[in-house]
């Protein structure tokens, strides 16, 4: 297939993820917003958001005040967000757009629609707006594209570009919102294996779909390693770094080319990293270090895709 | 020679009525069913059809309006019919038209025996911007240039009530439509199925099999399996919709420029897999932007080395570079002439006669009659650049006197047209408007063939007899029927 379309296959992909991971952040700090709470800290974690997208500095230069509403309009609709989930929805639509000959009619409909419905949102609309029904509507329609995907496509190397796409943006989102969530929910002096804020944990495991997935495997109370454990090494989680690497991997032996040995390696190497990896290990090294070194190697292999797949050089 | 044909009779043609104000007989089970069909549905159902083409859509960008928004071009529920006789008469005039054109511009690139014959002036050929030098004895595969034509049809009442065709122009560089003729085929069968238990109309929606086997016959010579790529602007072109529309009906790449290299005088596409051959190319881009070694060298949109390729015979272009020569509106008057040249045979098709303002005597002619006329400017395309004197007024009258004055070689003129008209659904009700017709004849391979009838095209203002989408036109679904 042509590499400019995989290219928007890819994007698309990345795009949509992306804006179903940011709403599926933003649901649950909402709904943790609405909990009568004390637990002193003064922003409820709005700022955690922010830092999770790298958009903390963004943030201040708009001078908005760090209340929730502000927040959410921001990550949500500011046109100069470009992480905004109206801007990546946008840019869904517009790589959808690009290569709508190779996505099938329900593919293109679904991408197409979704935008028709956001594109016309504004700050005084989202106002009047039931935001846990719009944060369920984004999500839904990640879904739908997903189902129709699965559904409809071909799976041919179109299909795993778009499938490359998605495990990439999802396991560096899910990353990320570690990252985050953990430094800001974990008490210095508590260590990782102790109980804590029941709902706190909670509402992370919430933002992945994950709470019940918790109780079911674990059987326990919610303890931060374990929480941990399951977004990361957990390879059946379908949101865990390992079952994103895991499908990597797989797609990166089935599109190879004469060129990308090096990304099969760079896959390989992440994917023995979690898969053999112990979390005891993990915590040694320091949650934090660990998670950004993996966001580097994830963006290191992106760029790698990149090279060798979707803009190569002449030959 | 022009003065004693009445072209512009006060009451316009219909399709659907006569004179005498009786549906005509192959509309009556149309107007028959019509008549019991409740408003109300019909407005639903036009409701319906807004939604689905917004859905899936199928839309255009206008150039300058709205800073080139996507926009809905209007679908008329009401079908313009032809009957099948009437068809298959136009189907051999445009076989005849379009065999000429490519002869003509076989001989233009080659021998140029039509000009040293005598039977059209050699310089509106050789000074024609349109003219291509680099295509000078370049041979093409078949001898074909403009396999893909869209041959636009207007129909006139004559002096005795009857409706006479008029080929209007002919598009034969990047004419496009295609895609709104099927997608309106298949809008009317599912908004109105027991309509089609009615009629037999003939089927369209093979077009793009029609196409593919066009574009693998005109492959060089030797390639047993060619790959055939659609070469489109991108996604901001305002047929984008065509373009991805046809390469998926196809099932064949759809390129941009940045997606093809040329090597060695091979043409290559960059795949996941690596490069990869390309045989023949639809290209949906004018010849200036195709290379930019040879032609605009600021053309991000095409491949540097194409026309190299081109002219060494590795790679067929569709349509060939240097069609432009043949449906420029200076030689437009001369394609009568080609037919009798090249065919030996008297043409079937009617030419609008037109007033050629590089002639003296027709300049004088226009400039004391534009209120009545039509001006076009030679090489304008897409209703632009065009004064349509009934409609005009006296101060566009006069500004138009004025570019004429100062540049008369660059403008044609012609009676002005009273374009059939067919009853279409208006805010008010159903009232006539204008309309013409746009067939696309195929020629690949020993036939030429094309799909009945064509892109119907209608002016929605009341009394506008400007039908181009850029310009607020809208379509209809057209039948063939019997």
């Amino acid at each position: 297939m042509l590499s400019r379309t995989a290219d928007h296959l890819y994007w698309m992909a990345r795009y949509t993820e992306r804006a179903e991971n940011t709403v599926r952040m933003l649901d649950v700090s909402y709904r943790m917003s609405l909990l009568p709470r004390n637990n002193g800290s003064s922003d409820d974690g709005w700022g955690a958001i922010l830092a999770i997208s790298e958009l903390t500095d963004a943030y201040a230069r708009s001078g908005r005040p760090l209340t929730a509403r502000d927040v959410i309009e921001f990550v949500v609709l500011d046109r100069d967000n470009l992480s905004s989930v109206w801007n990546c929805l946008r840019a869904a639509r517009e790589n959808a757009h690009a290569v709508r000959g190779t996505l099938t009619a329900e593919m293109w409909e679904t991408t197409n629609a979704t935008w028709l419905e956001i594109r016309d949102m504004t700050p005084e609309k989202l106002q009047v707006t039931d935001l846990g029904e719009f944060f369920e509507w984004v999500k839904f329609r990640s879904h739908l594209l997903r189902g129709v995907t699965f559904g409809t496509m071909l799976h041919d190397d179109a299909f795993q570009f778009v499938r490359l796409g998605t495990f990439l943006e999802r396991a560096d989102n899910t990353a990320r919102l570690l990252d985050v969530k953990y430094h800001n929910l974990l008490p210095q002096t508590e260590s990782p294996t102790g109980t804590t804020d029941y709902y706190q944990w909670g509402a992370l495991l919430r933002s992945v779909s994950a709470f019940e997935t918790y109780r079911h495997v674990y059987r326990d109370v919610i303890t931060p390693y374990k929480v941990a454990e399951l977004l990361i090494l957990n390879h059946a989680m379908p949101r865990s770094l390992h079952a994103c690497v895991d499908e990597v991997n797989d797609i990166l032996g089935e599109i190879a080319n004469l060129h990308s040995a090096e990304a099969a390696r760079q896959a390989g190497e992440l994917h023995a990293t979690l898969h053999y990896g112990r979390m005891d290990d993990i915590f040694d090294t320091g949650l934090h270090p660990w998670l950004e070194r993996f966001l580097e190697r994830i963006n290191r292999l992106g760029d790698r895709i990149g090279d060798n797949f979707l803009v190569p050089v002449a030959a | 020679m022009i003065a004693d044909i009445k072209m512009t009779a006060a009451k316009p043609y219909d399709e659907m009525y006569a004179a005498d104000g009786s549906v005509r007989a192959h509309y009556r089970s149309y107007a028959d069913w019509l008549e019991r069909m409740p408003r109300e549905r019909i407005e639903r159902k036009r409701g319906e059809a807004d939604v689905a083409f917004h859905r899936v859509g199928i839309t255009f960008n206008v150039y300058g309006a709205d800073g080139g928004k996507e926009r809905l071009i209007p679908f008329d529920l009401l079908p313009r019919i032809i009957p099948g006789d009437e068809w298959t008469a136009l189907e051999a005039g445009l076989r005849q038209r379009v065999r000429a054109l490519n002869a003509f511009l076989t001989d233009v690139y080659h021998d140029q025996e039509i000009l040293r014959a005598g039977r059209m002036p050699s310089d509106l050929v050789l000074n024609n911007a349109q003219f291509r030098t680099e295509m000078k004895g370049v041979d093409v595969p078949g001898g074909l240039y403009a396999m893909i034509a869209g041959i636009d049809l207007v129909r006139a009442a004559g002096a005795d009530g009857k409706g006479e065709y008029y080929v209007l122009e002919d598009n034969l560089r990047v004419p496009s439509g295609v895609s709104y003729l099927i997608e309106n085929r298949k809008m009317m069968m599912r908004l109105f199925p027991d309509l089609f238990s009615r009629y037999r109309v003939q089927p369209v929606e093979h077009y793009p099999d029609l196409l593919l086997e066009t574009l693998r016959a005109v492959a060089p010579e030797g390639v047993l399996d060619p790959t055939a790529v659609l070469l489109t602007p991108g996604a901001y072109n305002s047929a984008y919709f065509e373009h991805s529309f046809l390469a998926q009906q196809m099932g064949i790449e759809l390129v941009e420029g940045q997606d093809l290299f040329v090597k060695d005088d091979t043409v290559y596409m960059r795949t996941t897999q690596g490069p990869r051959r390309v045989d023949v190319i639809y290209r949906r881009i004018d010849d200036d932007f195709l290379d930019p070694q040879v032609f605009r060298a600021d053309s991000m949109l095409g491949v540097p080395g194409l026309m190299s390729a081109y002219r060494a015979g590795r790679v067929t272009l569709a349509n060939a570079v240097g069609t432009g020569v043949a449906d420029d509106k200076s030689i437009y008057p001369y394609v009568p002439e080609m037919v009798r040249f090249y065919l030996g045979e008297e043409p079937i098709l009617n030419n609008v006669p037109t007033y050629m303002l590089r002639n003296e005597e027709d300049l004088a002619y226009t400039l004391a009659h534009l209120p009545e006329l039509v001006v076009k400017e030679v090489h304008g395309a897409g209703g632009y650049g065009m004064l349509v004197g009934p409609a005009a007024t006296k101060a566009e009258i006069e500004h138009f006197r004025q570019l004429i004055v100062a540049a008369p070689e660059k403008y044609i003129a012609q009676p002005t047209l009273s374009l059939s008209t067919c009853p279409t659904f208006v805010e008010a009700g159903i009232a006539p408007r204008h309309i013409d017709l746009r067939p696309f004849v195929l020629s690949g391979g020993k036939e030429i063939r094309m799909v009945p009838g064509g892109l119907t095209r209608v002016a929605m203002q009341a009394g506008s007899l400007v039908v181009n989408s850029s310009q607020g036109g809208g379509t209809k679904d057209t039948w063939v029927v019997g």
